[in-house]
């Protein structure tokens, strides 16, 4: 479960299998033990989770399962219960990052996690231009060149295929494809080492949902950033995902690769989940 | 029955009309503010005969510094004569006793509102500035608790996304006064709205700058010596207010920050925004004895520290 790396013993008779390349290498992401509460009600509890660098992992389950508060703990949005959590980052590594003070878990933030919401609202000013949108990650990291700025944005924009004629526009006069483009801008400007998606195309009609999942597959291919992909839909999850995981009431019921996941559910709740897919 | 006779007498206050207790504690967030320069210091702005909005902040600064050995000036839009100028003029001298001048070589209080003086302050001056909203983050965050956050991480970066859009929609930096300042390297300070062109004199100035708002009952302040430098980027530089070409109708002086005047025909004439300046340069014209200070803009425009406003 949860891409334990299970090295088999190798028998003198027999070939030696070695684990795949994603786990021989140290995770990029160690989550262990993490639960959250909002009063009496129990988000989350005891979620392991390790990121390989370069991979790419969902997170299905249904609304209320604790998926998306597990992005939002990974994202330092809020405080954790209990919970320790490791990024495998220069000058990070080895710290629990629930436990940084507020200033170092913004500078983590700004340099090494990227997020896309699915309400375009809680990750962009609706009323700045998308440049400015994307620069805002710039500035806050220190660039103080307009010039910079003005080309970085419009870099970042460029390789999350928003078009160029636009970039002066604000998001609250773009459709929503476009917005979600502009986010995902935003997230990759400084290339994070982290990438976290929390139902990017739900909302979206279904050509354009496939236009936004063809960006995000080529943006994968090309920058092999590390990616944590939560979503309902299982054919986002088929086309992104290395790994799933499947969340149900705050705790993980099953975990490994996509497709065996997906054709071979071994959960009651999972297979209930890939059958009632339409 | 005058209104003198209605009128508590004088000797029925304390000096300088707020009670011990309230100098004392404004004393003390003064020394605050001066510590941590830029640092919006909350206080108990306290009741008084004037109008919230109408310079209660600075007049509660005034009253608490001054001495009878003290010379105060007080302008309005670098006026000296103006309204609001000449009624806290009079009442802080009747409060305080304190000597009253138009000339700010003689001052060592000056109580101001939107104007720091053309002549140069020194050391040992007090600056005084009234200031209506103390908080330079309100346009990006009208949330008062989130501001103060946002000073805590010094995290200034909406300021800096403000300037970017404004350069893309309108390629310049579109705010007119109360230009926001980063003080000390650390916090971002709201000047009062003093014009751009007085922002650079707060930059290593020689004398204290003491910022007051009663109405938000904070105070800041800018120590003398202090780095006081407006928001920009570092391929596009704060400019001041361009006033080549611009002549003063009474005076003849150039370079210094003017008051627009329509005329009746169309266009419009120049006059000295610092009147107590204009008054000076008046006396001289006519031969009387008048000593003029060193001005921070001189006749062709320079700033007198070079480097303070970057050239393109």
């Amino acid at each position: 479960m949860n891409g334990e790396p299970v090295t088999p013993q190798p028998q003198p008779h027999q070939r030696r299998l070695l684990p795949p390349r994603l786990v021989r290498q140290a995770p990029l992401l160690e989550l262990r033990g993490l639960s959250k509460r909002y009063g009496r009600i129990v988000a989350v509890q005891g979620v392991n989770l390790e990121l390989y660098p370069g991979e790419t992992v969902g997170i299905v389950g249904e609304s209320g399962s604790g998926k998306s508060t597990v992005l939002r703990l990974l994202n330092l949005e809020e405080a954790t219960d209990t919970g320790t959590y490791h990024l495998a980052v220069p000058g990070f590594t080895g710290q629990n990052l629930f436990a940084l003070d507020r200033f170092h878990q913004r500078q983590l933030r700004i340099q090494q996690i990227g997020i896309v919401y699915q309400q375009p609202h809680m990750g962009l000013r609706m009323q700045a231009t998308s440049g400015g949108n994307v620069a805002e990650r710039l500035i806050m990291a220190g660039e103080r060149r307009f010039a910079t700025l003005r080309r970085a944005a419009s870099e970042a924009l460029a390789s999350s295929e928003f078009p160029a004629d636009r970039i002066d526009d604000p998001p609250a006069m773009l459709s929503g494809g476009m917005q979600q483009r502009v986010q995902l801008a935003k997230a990759i400007a400084l290339r994070p080492a982290l990438l976290l998606l929390d139902e990017p195309t739900t909302g979206l009609d279904v050509s354009i949902q496939a236009l936004v999942l063809d960006t995000l597959l080529r943006l994968r291919r090309e920058r092999q950033i590390t990616t944590l992909i939560v979503s309902h839909d299982l054919g986002v999850i088929r086309t992104l995902a290395d790994r799933v995981l499947v969340m149900r009431h705050g705790a993980v019921v099953e975990g490994g690769l996509t497709d065996q996941i997906l054709d071979d559910p071994q959960h009651p709740y999972t297979q209930q989940l890939v059958s009632a897919r339409l | 029955m005058s209104l003198a006779s209605l009128a508590h007498p004088r000797q029925d206050f304390s000096y300088g009309f707020l009670d011990a207790f309230a100098k004392r504690e404004l004393r003390r967030r003064m020394l605050k503010a001066i510590a941590i320069p830029g640092f919006q210091v909350p206080y108990a702005s306290r009741e008084l005969p004037i109008a919230r909005g109408w310079g209660t902040g600075g007049l509660q600064v005034t009253l608490s510094i001054v001495s009878p050995v003290d010379t105060l000036k007080v302008i309005d839009q670098g006026a000296d004569d103006s309204v609001n100028a000449a009624n806290l003029r009079r009442f802080i001298a009747r409060m305080t006793g304190v000597a009253t001048t138009t000339d700010t070589l003689d001052a060592t209080v000056i109580q101001s509102r939107h104007r720091v003086p053309e002549e140069r302050l020194r050391e040992g001056q007090v600056l005084v500035l009234q200031v209506p909203d103390p908080e330079p983050l309100r346009q990006v965050q009208p949330d008062s608790s989130r501001a103060r956050e946002m000073h805590a991480d010094a995290d200034y970066a909406q300021m800096w996304l403000t300037l970017y859009e404004q350069l893309v929609r309108f390629g310049r930096f579109m705010q007119g006064a109360s230009y926001p300042v980063l003080v000390h390297g650390r916090y971002l300070m709201s000047p009062s709205p003093i014009p751009r062109w007085d922002t650079p004199a707060l930059h290593q100035a020689a004398h204290l700058t003491l910022l007051s708002a009663g109405r938000e009952k904070r105070l800041y302040a800018v120590p003398p010596y202090t780095d006081v430098r407006p928001i920009e980027f570092e391929d596009v530089f704060f400019q001041v207010e361009n006033m080549a070409g611009r002549i003063c109708m009474l005076t003849g002086a150039r370079n210094k920050f003017m008051d627009e005047l329509p005329v009746a025909e169309g266009g419009s004439q120049f006059r000295l925004s610092d009147t107590g300046y204009a008054a000076k340069l008046l006396r001289r014209a006519r031969g009387d004895a008048a000593t003029l200070g060193a001005t921070y803009f001189d006749d062709e425009g320079h700033f007198y520290q070079p480097g303070v406003i970057r050239e393109e």
